[in-house]
């Protein structure tokens, strides 16, 4: 069975050390988080991580059920199979000069991206997006040269009206 | 009514039904250990090395049930504690394993004895806590026995800064937990349920394969209730000795690497396996590949991820394993299995697996073989790891639950002292015999002391062959022979037990070994004998690392090997 990419989204009671807990665990059972995204979900107390893994099914799944096995998991889920919306938001900050800032705009404006800072010889741009969308973006802007890329990781969701970690 | 954080955690302790802890005291633990005199409930014992903490909680709670309590200080004497809750952990053990911390301002200054515990601990922990203030110590007491004692059982580790025993709160016991990532299901799924009953009788050769959990769940009656009703084979894990009466005509012992024969060849021929309360070790299997070759597999287990974790499983059935027995033993038919117990049978018969070989030396079996005999079965038996583990599996028979006391998981050496102590102390009227390696009982040989300051009639059996027997044995069979840091210069243990003020006797001769343990019983307080056995006796039958457990070999001095193509070895990691 060839590994494939899996999107994992996880409820946790907001506590000192969750994170610690997930992430080694994930090292312990031997996998590379392609990246991980915490922040406050719609309860309070808790928090919503997007991890993003490569693995087995069945490796996916054994990493689930330990995960399931924090004591502080709420809940946990593996979306991949599901219909998801899923993000990513990215701030690249691009040499300019004023040949080339004309260039720049004109590509972010096609991206739907924005700049939200303007220096003499910089500038930085926001950009929201699925990955393939971030990565595009980012290879055009290469050539103009890039001083600095933070990315933020995937956060998802599933399409329509179910929400798989909500209820009780 | 305001108390200070000691105070909290010892009312906790009371309340959660504490009787003993077993620890070490030091610099940040001080304010605790001047707390314990004014709850004289609460029995301390002063081991001598805070690993022997752990260990005898570890044992107490296995011999009592109850939730084991050991105790340190910061820094080394936390860390001292982590083989004793790693191996708590393997194995399912209930334990609270209390540390001292820094002082708040200190933590993360590298402070004298500071170590995170909790960084150190959260891969062998089933949960632990840094108490932050004197507020939250009673609800995390109540969560932390809560935790250990529930589910799957397991140590919980609770870090307490120095500052915090010393301020003081408001003190309010909780009756419950509110812990909402923590529901262990406890009732299998009802359509599982139906489908395994189904499965097992519809089999022509079923096996009921039992561990740990049988004992933890309390299922006994249950298990019996079913071999019985549907007249099925009963095989156990190690851990799982004892789960079943091993006089009962249906038990078959244990399966696995040192398993018996027929008890690997009834895995082997089964087609329908129900696993309860175990978790396909790789000492259990063998090579998953040839594990159960014609078997469906029924997996229950109250740990889901256990489920399909390392072997292929038809119906998986999540909950814990005497409330799903009680379920399936509604809906299991009553069968007799005739040819198939008569098959399992005539294996025992051609591979007796637990018959001794007679001869002048003083083999190890025979001294396991004459405890039994000695105590009449009713012993409960604390073993290292390692040979003289196997061969107390092996040839010691056990009729209740928790009778034996070994280190599964981990396969901790230096486990048997300190466990046999605290498994003495939670059953003060039972002979309680811990049966050590030369090699492992000076792992820590230390609390001797503590047995002695204690009176914890512990009685000692020291299967002295002058060698790390198991490791010897590895390097016979699959090193050309080489025994490379195996052979051990010993001390003279009859005089080191002397010097603790503890009787002993040193055993040469096969006429003398009934006589010594009979001279160990009747000895009010703990006793050593020092059994010198033959130095290169092995471990048979055994499932060659890496090989089915068909392959096994059997002791060449006494049968034949069972698979003709056995003798290639593979070898594997150790």
């Amino acid at each position: 069975m060839a590994p494939t990419r899996h999107t994992i989204v996880a409820l946790v009671e907001d506590k000192p050390g969750v994170l610690n807990r997930v992430a080694s665990l994930f090292r312990r059972r031997g996998f590379n988080i392609e990246s991980i995204a915490v922040g406050h979900s719609e309860l309070p107390q808790l928090s919503r991580m997007t991890i993003v893994v490569d693995g087995t099914v069945t490796s996916v799944e054994q990493v689930r059920k330990q995960l399931e096995k924090v004591v502080e998991m709420v809940k946990v889920s593996d979306i991949t199979p599901d219909d998801i919306v899923a993000r990513e938001l990215a701030l690249v900050k691009i040499k300019t000069t004023s040949a080339t800032r004309g260039d720049i705009i004109e590509i972010v404006d096609i991206f739907r991206a924005n700049i939200v800072d303007v220096a003499l010889d910089s500038v930085t741009v926001e950009v929201t997006g699925d990955e393939e969308k971030v990565d595009s973006l980012i290879n055009l802007l290469r050539n103009f040269g890039i001083k600095e890329i933070a990315r933020t990781g995937r956060v998802a969701m599933t399409r329509g009206g179910t929400a798989p970690l909500a209820g009780e | 009514m305001k108390m200070t954080g000691a105070q909290i955690l010892c009312e906790g302790l009371t309340r959660e039904g504490v009787e003993v802890i077993f620890g070490f005291p030091g610099g940040v633990v001080l304010p605790l250990y001047d707390t314990l005199p004014h709850y004289p409930q609460l029995r301390h014992v002063l081991v001598r090395h805070e690993q022997g903490a752990a260990h005898a909680a570890d044992g107490y709670a296995r011999a009592t049930g109850k939730v084991g309590v050991c105790l340190a200080t910061s820094g080394p004497g936390a860390t001292n504690l982590v083989t004793g809750i790693a191996n708590a952990y393997l194995d399912s053990s209930p334990m609270v394993a209390i540390t001292g911390q820094v002082a708040r301002p200190l933590i993360g200054k590298d402070a004298f004895q500071e170590i995170d515990i909790t960084g150190i601990t959260l891969p062998i922990t089933k949960h632990n806590y840094l108490v932050p203030d004197a507020a939250s110590m009673a609800r995390i007491v109540k969560e932390a026995f809560y935790l250990a004692r529930t589910g799957r059982p397991g140590p919980v580790l609770i870090d307490v800064p120095r500052d915090v025993f010393v301020e003081q709160a408001e003190f309010h016991y909780p009756n419950q937990v509110k812990l909402p990532g923590y529901r262990p299901t406890l009732k299998g799924h009802p359509e599982q349920v139906k489908k395994a009953a189904k499965l097992l009788n519809e089999a022509q050769q079923p096996v009921l394969l039992a561990g740990r959990g049988i004992i933890i769940s309390g299922a006994c009656d249950e298990l019996r209730y079913l071999a019985e009703t549907a007249q099925i084979p009963v095989v156990t894990t190690l851990l799982g000795i004892g789960c079943f009466p091993e006089s009962h005509a249906l038990s078959y012992g244990m399966l696995g690497m040192h398993g018996m024969a027929y008890a690997n060849l009834a895995i082997n021929g089964a087609d329908v396996i129900l696993a309860i309360g175990m978790r396909f070790d790789d000492r259990a299997t063998g090579k998953v590949a040839g594990f159960a070759p014609r078997a469906k597999i029924i997996h229950v287990d109250i740990d889901p991820a256990e489920i399909g974790k390392n072997v292929r499983v038809d119906i998986p059935i999540v909950g814990d394993a005497r409330t799903v027995l009680k379920e399936l033993n509604k809906l299991a038919a009553p069968a007799q299995h005739m040819d198939w117990v008569r098959q399992l049978d005539d294996w025992r018969k051609e591979h007796p697996s637990t018959v001794i070989r007679d001869c002048e030396e003083l083999l190890p079996q025979y001294v396991i073989r004459q405890i039994y005999e000695v105590t009449q079965g009713r012993a409960t038996i604390v073993t290292g790891v390692g040979q003289n583990q196997m061969w107390s599996a092996q040839h010691y028979f056990y009729e209740r639950p928790n009778s034996l006391i070994s280190s599964g998981g981990l396969g901790t050496m230096g486990f048997e002292l300190p466990a046999a102590m605290g498994a003495k102390i939670g059953r003060p009227d039972e002979p309680v015999w811990c049966v050590a390696g030369d090699g492992g009982f000076q792992m820590t040989i230390q609390e001797l002391a503590t047995i002695v300051q204690e009176k914890a009639a512990v009685k000692i059996a020291i299967i002295n062959n002058g060698y790390l027997g198991m490791v010897r044995q590895w390097q016979e069979l699959f090193y050309g022979k080489r025994y490379v840091a195996t052979p051990l210069t010993c001390p003279d243990f009859v005089r080191i037990a002397e010097a603790y003020c503890i009787s002993a006797l040193r055993v040469r001769q096969k006429a003398e070994v009934a006589p010594a343990i009979e001279q160990a019983m009747a000895d009010p307080g703990p006793f050593l004998i020092d059994f010198m056995v033959a130095p290169e006796e092995n471990v048979y039958p055994m499932v060659p690392p890496g090989a089915s457990l068909v392959e096994l070999v059997e002791d060449p001095g006494k049968a034949a090997r069972v698979a003709p193509d056995s003798a290639k070895l593979p070898v594997s990691d150790m």
